[in-house]
């Protein structure tokens, strides 16, 4: 009686003990989803939510100015992948992009390299990195004023080129059709160059000092002591930097926008530009929303690469 | 707005301002989202689009309903015979000259007609360090086209449109006014660099002497008078096509106002666009924004302003205020396509008849 009693009463405290030990599981099984659910909320809200919205007004005949859109499928696919202006606008975004990118590159390696060079004196080095970062600190529209004024026909770059009788007249840099892609290549080069300059100077003073001696005792040169130590330290971050300045450099709006509208003739129209033309000119948004998905798809190629050599990395 | 509260206890009105940059993307999303602001400020070129939108009040309709009689409105923009928009001030485009440095080049007096004004544009390039004249070209706002290449057509009472369709091909205007501007780019007369040029930068290089004339909009003489005090300069009627005798037209750009569609307070909403449009508040706000009023009982009080403002009063008065753009589908984009020729035209690679004929057939099927 009394052994049938307490295994009664071992049985009711392990139903009693169930629940609460499955409530408890529940709950920490639950924990990892209640923790990112505040960030997962935001990525939706602000990011998946709308490009599924971009997606499906692409999909439509026309959006926003038009109550009743329909349903055409790809059809604005094969018009937009048809229009020459699509690709000379594509066509200008690469020179643009892969130009900035590879000389952004060049110009931040030299001057990380200048900057972290042991035979500067502390106090010059300090001078040099205060003006070398000065574009970065701009915003592109002060970007875009500031180079307008410079290469104005009555502006600063233009005197000094006829005061040393290197043309024979002022030059609208940024409204002849031959000059103006170069122009604004090189206004975006100068506000972009200290992102590389920073980034590669960080990597440069965590290349540990005893591989230079030990090249320098093999007997490398300044070059072979770049070819072979530097370059390969710096390899993951030149990667990660290439990737992420093509990405945003695909998408610079502002400057263009501020300096030369995407003209004369055409000629600096990038992928961003012609969108919101499409968007805000001719008030065709379905047609935009398809030219920037097919950026949106671009883009997402470089991201992949990104985030494969993240994972490498890590 | 004071004076609107007092005279309208039960009604609060709270003003939403925003920068003009981004006006209008913000005015067309509201308008797709249905948050447009009860009463809304609007450019005569973005009518169209929230038409087809759906997003603003037939005000015809407002006007029947508080018994409104329009008879002293200027003008009224609208579709299918229903008012949308009303323009409640409106700045003028005359013609600005630089008075010292007219006079380096021998001229005596702003010119009147196109080849007077061709001629002294020459003049003015070849007699100092200043250009005769200043047109911005830039794509990323094109309306340069209506205010420095169309508005010569119009001054002479031309029109780019028939029947309400685009009329460019064989129009001796619209023709007339592409080759007076292409020609004087051509002799090297107008501003280098047109190509990259905004509306802003006329009013900066007149500023700075570095243009003898400019075509621009009257609203701009406060900061013409801040930003060079001692400049003398003179404002006049755009000059007419040779042997015109008719009344000559003046551009004129507005800033209207409408209703929203989904507006809960339509009738508090129509009170206070009777209330800016009636004949003493009208004639303030005009006042206030260096315009003409949308209210043709209206006088802008020129007590203590610039004597300019009262000279360019006389030449609207006389002239008949147009700008064909206002209300058109797509305004923006249309000037757009018509820039995108004219550049070609400039740049020696196309003749003017073919860009006529190729804007047009853009145009069409926009409208």
């Amino acid at each position: 009686m009394t052994t049938s009693l307490s295994v009664r009463r071992h049985d009711q405290r392990q139903r009693a003990s169930a629940p609460r030990h499955h409530h408890h599981a529940l709950i920490q099984q639950l924990e990892p989803y209640l923790l990112i659910s505040p960030t997962m909320l935001v990525i939706v809200g602000l990011m998946v939510v709308p490009i599924v919205i971009v997606i499906g007004y692409s999909l439509m005949d026309n959006v926003v100015t038009n109550p009743n859109p329909k349903f055409v499928g790809l059809a604005n696919y094969t018009a937009i992948l048809s229009e020459p202006g699509f690709w000379g606008a594509a066509v200008n975004t690469l020179f643009f992009t892969v130009g900035s990118v590879v000389v952004h590159m060049v110009i931040g390696m030299v001057f990380a390299m200048m900057l972290n060079s042991k035979s500067m004196a502390r106090v010059p080095r300090a001078i040099f990195r205060a003006i070398y970062i000065l574009p970065w600190i701009f915003t592109a529209s002060v970007v875009a004023v500031l180079w307008r004024l410079l290469l104005d026909p009555s502006g600063v770059i233009n005197y000094i080129l006829i005061s040393l009788g290197m043309v024979h007249e002022a030059v609208p840099w940024l409204a002849t059709p031959s000059t103006a892609l170069l122009a604004v290549t090189v206004i975006n080069i100068w506000s972009g160059y200290p992102f590389f300059m920073i980034s590669l100077l960080a990597g440069l003073q965590g290349v540990p000092s005893d591989l230079y001696e030990a090249a320098r005792v093999d007997g490398a040169g300044f070059f072979r002591q770049f070819a072979n130590v530097t370059l390969p330290a710096l390899k993951p971050i030149l990667y990660s930097m290439a990737l992420l300045d093509l990405l945003w450099t695909t998408q610079q709006f502002t400057l263009i926008w501020a300096t030369t509208g995407g003209g004369p003739l055409g000629m600096t129209e990038m992928l961003s530009t012609f969108t919101y033309k499409l968007a805000f000119n001719a008030y065709q948004f379905s047609m935009a929303a398809t030219s920037a998905v097919l950026v949106l798809g671009a883009s997402l190629i470089v991201a992949v690469f990104y985030v494969r050599n993240q994972r490498r990395e890590a | 707005m004071d004076q609107f509260h007092q005279q309208n206890p039960n009604i609060t009105v709270k003003l939403i301002s925003a920068p003009f940059q981004s006006l209008q993307q913000q005015t067309i999303s509201q308008a797709a989202t249905g948050t447009l602001p009860d009463v809304v400020g609007l450019d005569g070129a973005w009518v169209n689009p929230l038409y087809k939108q759906g997003a603003l009040l037939n005000l015809s309709d407002a006007m029947k309903s508080a018994n409104y009689d329009p008879k002293d409105l200027a003008s009224q923009v609208g579709y299918s015979g229903s008012t949308y928009m009303i323009p409640v001030v409106n700045f003028v485009y005359p013609l600005f000259t630089n008075d010292a440095i007219l006079a380096k080049a021998g001229i005596s007096k702003p010119p009147t007609t196109w080849s007077e004004f061709e001629a002294d544009a020459k003049k003015i390039s070849q007699s100092g360090s200043a250009k005769g004249w200043v047109v911005p070209l830039s794509t990323a706002n094109p309306n340069g086209v209506q205010n420095d290449i169309l508005s010569w057509a119009w001054a002479s009472g031309g029109s780019m449109l028939k029947n309400g369709q685009p009329n460019l091909t064989g129009n001796p205007d619209v023709t007339g006014a592409v080759n007076l501007v292409n020609d004087l780019i051509q002799a090297k007369a107008v501003l280098p660099g047109a190509d990259g040029l905004q509306e802003t930068a006329k009013v900066e290089n007149f500023i700075n002497g570095r243009v003898g004339m400019m075509i621009d909009s009257l609203a701009h003489i406060t900061t013409i008078t801040k930003g060079n005090p001692n400049l003398k300069f003179s404002v006049s009627a755009q000059p007419v096509k040779d042997g015109y005798t008719g009344k000559p037209g003046i551009l004129t750009a507005s800033w209207g106002i409408g209703i929203s569609a989904k507006s809960k307070h339509a009738a508090d909403a129509w009170k206070l666009v009777q209330f800016l449009m009636s004949q003493s508040v009208n004639s303030k706000l005009s006042t206030l924004a260096n315009g003409f009023p949308g209210n043709s009982t209206s006088t802008p009080d020129f007590t203590g302003s610039d004597p300019h403002f009262k000279q360019a009063f006389a030449i609207y008065q006389k002239s008949t205020p147009v700008n064909e753009f206002v209300g058109l589908p797509a305004a923006d984009q249309l000037m757009t396509d018509f820039l995108n020729e004219f550049q070609k035209v400039a740049a020696g690679q196309e003749s003017t008849s073919t860009m006529l004929a190729n804007v047009q057939a853009a145009w069409k099927q926009q409208f």
